[in-house]
């Protein structure tokens, strides 16, 4: 794991609060984290409602000594999907408590503005159901939310690729948060290697500035019709 | 965070040397975005000189994306103005204090005899203008409403900037939409042509759009008076002050209007450029970066122009306007603001627009859904709906 960690040149991990081992004995997750190179992240995985992920930040803050809080809250064991209503209650409530609040929540722009009014410190939509694997599954809510968001948007479950990443930086994604595609690589250095140069490629390339891309609604489709300006007269060469 | 803090990080100066920059390449990526795309950097190219060997391109993707949008519609509406008091000197206005015009302040009886005429043109929605005076304050507009509101269904304002409990307060009296335009983004240009009054503070004038989203108003206007300073730039700024309310305010309807200066009472002014092609560039502009946003042409224009400018990417007229209080039911006089160029009644504009295959709108909202009992009509269609 550590290896991985330096070899994908993030800077933000996170650990759920649930497996960590809090009494004071050494904990097999944190004694293999530099946390002077990695701001910890901590996490409310495992908790079904607002009530509960308030009392599990409250512990973590404790715990970790950070304000820093991933919020997810999935009632759902199956598929794990985060809870819109007890998310965004819960992070009215820890806003308030002053924790700096990360909710991971579907790909839903109304959702995301409630967050970003409730205090988030960023969103974190979902690509596509958590360990798929499947990508940006979510595009079209995804490119709704980056163009509005006034928080970071960090990209969150279900990317599978490196290619993935690239694809979510260059729409305009502030992060991506990997998990399984890493972990369950035959050779998670390397794939963690390989992940950094997608995030890499893909801000590179938004940076650029990308080139436009024909799409249905484009002018070359609409360009039939007889034409709209001829009334308008001189300017044009 | 409020406009202002946005508006302070752009230099007008810089703004415009960076808009004159744009080449052709930039205006061909800015047309090749996907619909929705087009952010600020696009815009400028849109607005640069550059974009002009391109207007037809964008005349047909703006075209494209309105029919995609609103259907072949047109929203109608009629300035309603209530009061030509003001206490603002400024250069391009007839109702400038200095102006030495007959002032007037419609009562209630006068307010409904305007009301009368216009429900007999057919129309929904009105665009209540006043002049800024102490006396056609928060109260005079509530009341004004009042009176409306079982008129019409659409009720909007163009008046001050109000603080945002007035606009609470109006906005629970059946408003639902406040016009303000900031007439320039360029402090200069705006310290020069509001010699004094109100007006003058700029920065409460570039705040009012923020009051009026917080206030949870439905729709807001934004716009700039072209003329005044460099057109393409103050329609940059318009466009970073849409942006703004589309991400702050995100519940609010927004809309955009391009008045141009026109004929007034008082001194001639030094006018900068901006034509009628210039106008057609600023609206397909403007619509490529919000297919959302609802945009305005005004009677300000000329019946020419309208006819064949409408379906560039605009999604409400007014018709029959009367810039003069009382203009509509009393002989008409000149205590008008501007002079309007399309002269057409309501009605011949409604034909003109259904011989070009398009439907004039009237009525777009019902006032029964908010909460208002003096409008049964909705609700008893409704009703009946429900009992078939």
């Amino acid at each position: 794991m550590r290896r991985s960690l330096e070899a994908s040149g993030t800077q933000l991990v996170t650990v759920a609060l649930g497996r960590v081992r809090t009494g004071g004995e050494p904990d097999d997750i944190l004694g293999h984290l530099d946390t002077a190179r990695y701001r910890l992240l901590p996490n409310t995985s495992g908790t079904r409602s607002a009530r509960e992920a308030v009392l599990a930040a409250e512990l973590a803050r404790e715990a970790l000594e950070t304000n820093w809080l991933k919020l997810e809250i999935h009632p759902d064991p199956k598929y794990l999907m985060p809870d819109p209503v007890e998310t965004l209650e819960a992070t009215e409530l820890l806003v308030k408590r002053g924790f700096i609040v990360l909710p991971y929540v579907h790909a839903d722009p109304v959702l995301c503005k409630r967050l970003e009014e409730a205090g988030a410190a960023a969103v974190m939509p979902l690509g596509s159901p958590i360990g798929s694997a499947l990508g940006l599954e979510s595009r079209a809510f995804l490119e709704i939310i980056i163009a509005q968001s006034r928080v970071p948007v960090v990209v969150d479950a279900g990317l599978g690729a490196p290619s993935h990443a690239a694809a979510a930086l260059e729409m305009g994604a502030d992060a991506v948060l990997v998990n399984t595609a890493i972990a369950a690589a035959g050779n998670p250095v390397a794939m963690a290697e390989a992940f950094r140069l997608g995030v890499e490629a893909g801000r590179t390339a938004r940076e650029a500035g990308l080139g436009g891309r024909a799409s249905a609604g484009a002018p070359a489709r609409a360009s039939a019709t007889s034409p709209l300006t001829s009334f308008l007269g001189g300017g044009a060469p | 965070m409020t406009f202002t803090d946005v508006w302070r990080r752009h230099d007008f100066g810089a703004v415009s040397r960076r808009i004159a920059s744009k080449t052709p390449a930039d205006v061909r990526r800015a047309l090749g975005r996907p619909r929705g795309s087009v952010d600020l950097e696009d815009l400028a190219a849109l607005l640069s000189p550059a974009a002009s060997a391109y207007l037809e391109d964008m005349a047909q993707a703006s075209h494209q994306y309105t029919l995609e949008r609103f259907g072949p519609t047109m929203r109608l509406y009629a300035p309603l103005y209530l009061s030509n008091v003001c206490a603002n000197v400024c250069t391009y206005c007839g109702f400038s204090a200095h102006n030495r015009i007959r002032r007037k302040v419609l009562t209630d009886a006068e307010t409904l005899a305007e009301a009368r005429v216009l429900r007999g043109h057919g129309f929904d929605s009105v665009l209540l203008v006043t002049g800024e005076a102490g006396r056609v304050g928060r109260d005079y507009l509530a009341g004004s409403l009042r009176l409306l509101r079982p008129h019409f269904s659409g009720l909007w304002i163009e008046v001050q900037p109000l603080p945002e409990e007035d606009y609470g307060a109006l906005a629970a009296e059946g408003m639902s939409a406040v016009m303000v335009y900031q007439e320039t983004y360029e402090p200069a240009a705006y310290a020069r042509h509001h010699l004094s009054g109100p007006k003058a503070d700029m920065a409460w004038r570039l705040e009012t759009p923020d009051r009026v989203g917080r206030a949870g108003v439905k729709k807001v206007g934004l716009g700039a008076l072209f003329g005044l300073s460099d057109w393409r730039t103050d329609a940059w700024f318009t466009g970073l002050h849409l942006r703004h309310v589309e991400t702050v305010h995100w519940r609010t309807r927004t809309s955009i209007s391009f008045p141009r200066l026109r004929p007034h009472e008082g001194e001639e002014i030094p006018v900068t450029p901006f034509s009628e092609r210039d106008l057609v560039q600023a609206a397909c502009a403007f619509r490529l970066l919000s297919p959302e946003t609802e945009l305005s042409l005004s009677t300000r224009e000329s019946e020419a122009f309208r006819n064949r400018a409408f379906r560039l990417g605009f999604t409400s007229m007014s018709a029959g306007s009367r810039t003069n209080p009382g203009g509509y039911a009393s002989a008409p006089e000149s205590l008008e603001q501007f002079a309007i160029d399309d002269n057409r009644s309501p009605a011949a504009v409604a034909a003109f627009l259904r011989s070009q295959g398009y439907e004039p709108v009237w009525k777009d909202w019902d006032s029964t859904y908010d909460g208002f009992a003096e409008r049964g009509g909705a609700r008893r269609a409704a009703a009946q709906a429900l009992a078939l």
